[in-house]
């Protein structure tokens, strides 16, 4: 009787195989979407070209992650640390961009001589 | 009877500090994705400074991304796609049960294509921007190039030569792996180091994927 519980508790875990129709799938999702981006590189969108790039992208890395890396199968806690990850990143970048974009120094900034007038204020 | 005691207590490569295979599996998934989140801090910190200089300088920067050569960024990320599917599928061969040699020919595979895809770099790509002046510090043609292109190439070559180096890093680990494919080391129940190797190697393609459209297509190619 413990074989069997001890048998059960080692073997009873399996794990879901993906076929590979599947990973075809992906495969041909994603280069498609290498083509796509590509064109439409080609074409005249002004400020959109930045956001269909950028967006055709993330597609095709939620793809690699959910397929390929088996995500979609995997428990909760992996995808905490991915999110988790994104959500670093993402503080990262915008939190520097809210630095470097609000900054509006000039070309060529004045000498420091030009605080002179002002010093009598400190006192 | 006792064979198949003997096999349920020891599965193959079961550490005994787990609670059964599951787990073993989930932990050393789970320390992988960690790892992998700290590389995405390390790439993204490139990212990040390339983002910044990009909206700063976007004219010069558009100029250095239009002396690079789309097709071959977009043949690298078609090669880099067909290396995740053999990989994704040498993992799937040992999780069904095929016999090494099955194994062994998708690592090959992938090992041939990440190959492929540093070959295509260096040579097509890098030995080119050298002999055109565009390699900061080695030669850059200061006259025909303003410093903002500069910059680009700078970036370029710091984020495409971190990206290639991981790459190395990896067709080093393949080979490693086939050498323990080789000696039977892996089944349908223990195949762990080559899905934990699967993810890096993903990770790694996801990289070029981003690298592809922010080096060589962000800003438009209908300018030229």
């Amino acid at each position: 009787m413990s074989n069997d519980s001890e048998h059960a508790r080692h073997t009873e875990y399996s794990e879901h195989i993906v076929p590979v129709a599947t990973y075809v799938g992906v495969f041909f999702a994603l280069m498609i979407g290498t083509a796509l981006t590509t064109w439409v590189a080609y074409i005249d969108l002004g400020r959109w070209n930045t956001v269909v790039a950028l967006a055709i992208a993330v597609i095709k890395m939620i793809l690699v992650v959910l397929f390929f890396m088996h995500v979609k199968y995997n428990k909760g806690l992996t995808r905490i640390v991915i999110l988790a990850a994104f959500f670093w990143l993402g503080i990262m970048i915008t939190l520097s961009l809210a630095d470097e974009l609000t900054r509006h120094w000039e070309l060529n900034p004045a000498p420091w001589s030009v605080l002179l007038p002002y010093l009598s204020r400190l006192f | 009877m006792s064979e198949m005691a003997a096999h349920s207590a020891h599965p193959q490569g079961f550490a005994h500090q787990f609670e059964d295979v599951g787990q073993q599996r989930d932990a050393g998934r789970l320390g992988m994705w960690i790892f992998l989140a700290t590389e995405i801090l390390f790439f993204g910190g490139l990212f990040t400074a390339f983002i910044i200089y990009r909206a700063l300088h976007l004219p010069a920067f558009i100029a250095g991304s239009h002396q690079l050569e789309v097709q071959f960024g977009a043949t690298n990320t078609a090669v880099l796609i067909c290396s995740s599917l053999t990989m994704a599928l040498a993992i799937r061969s040992a999780q069904v049960g095929k016999p090494r040699g099955t194994i062994i020919f998708w690592l090959v595979l992938t090992m041939l294509f990440g190959a492929a895809f540093l070959g295509i770099k260096l040579h097509y790509e890098w030995l080119r921007d050298y002999r055109e002046g565009l390699v900061p510090g080695f030669g850059f043609n200061v006259a025909k190039y303003t410093p903002g292109v500069e910059m680009f190439f700078c970036f370029y070559f710091f984020m495409t030569g971190l990206h290639a180096l991981h790459m190395v890093a990896g067709i080093g680990v393949l080979t490693v792996l086939i050498i323990m494919a080789a000696r039977n080391a892996f089944s349908s129940e223990y195949y762990a180091p080559l899905e934990i190797s699967g993810l890096y190697w993903h990770f790694v393609d996801i990289v070029w994927i981003f690298l592809f459209s922010l080096l060589y297509l962000i800003g438009g190619r209908y300018a030229q």
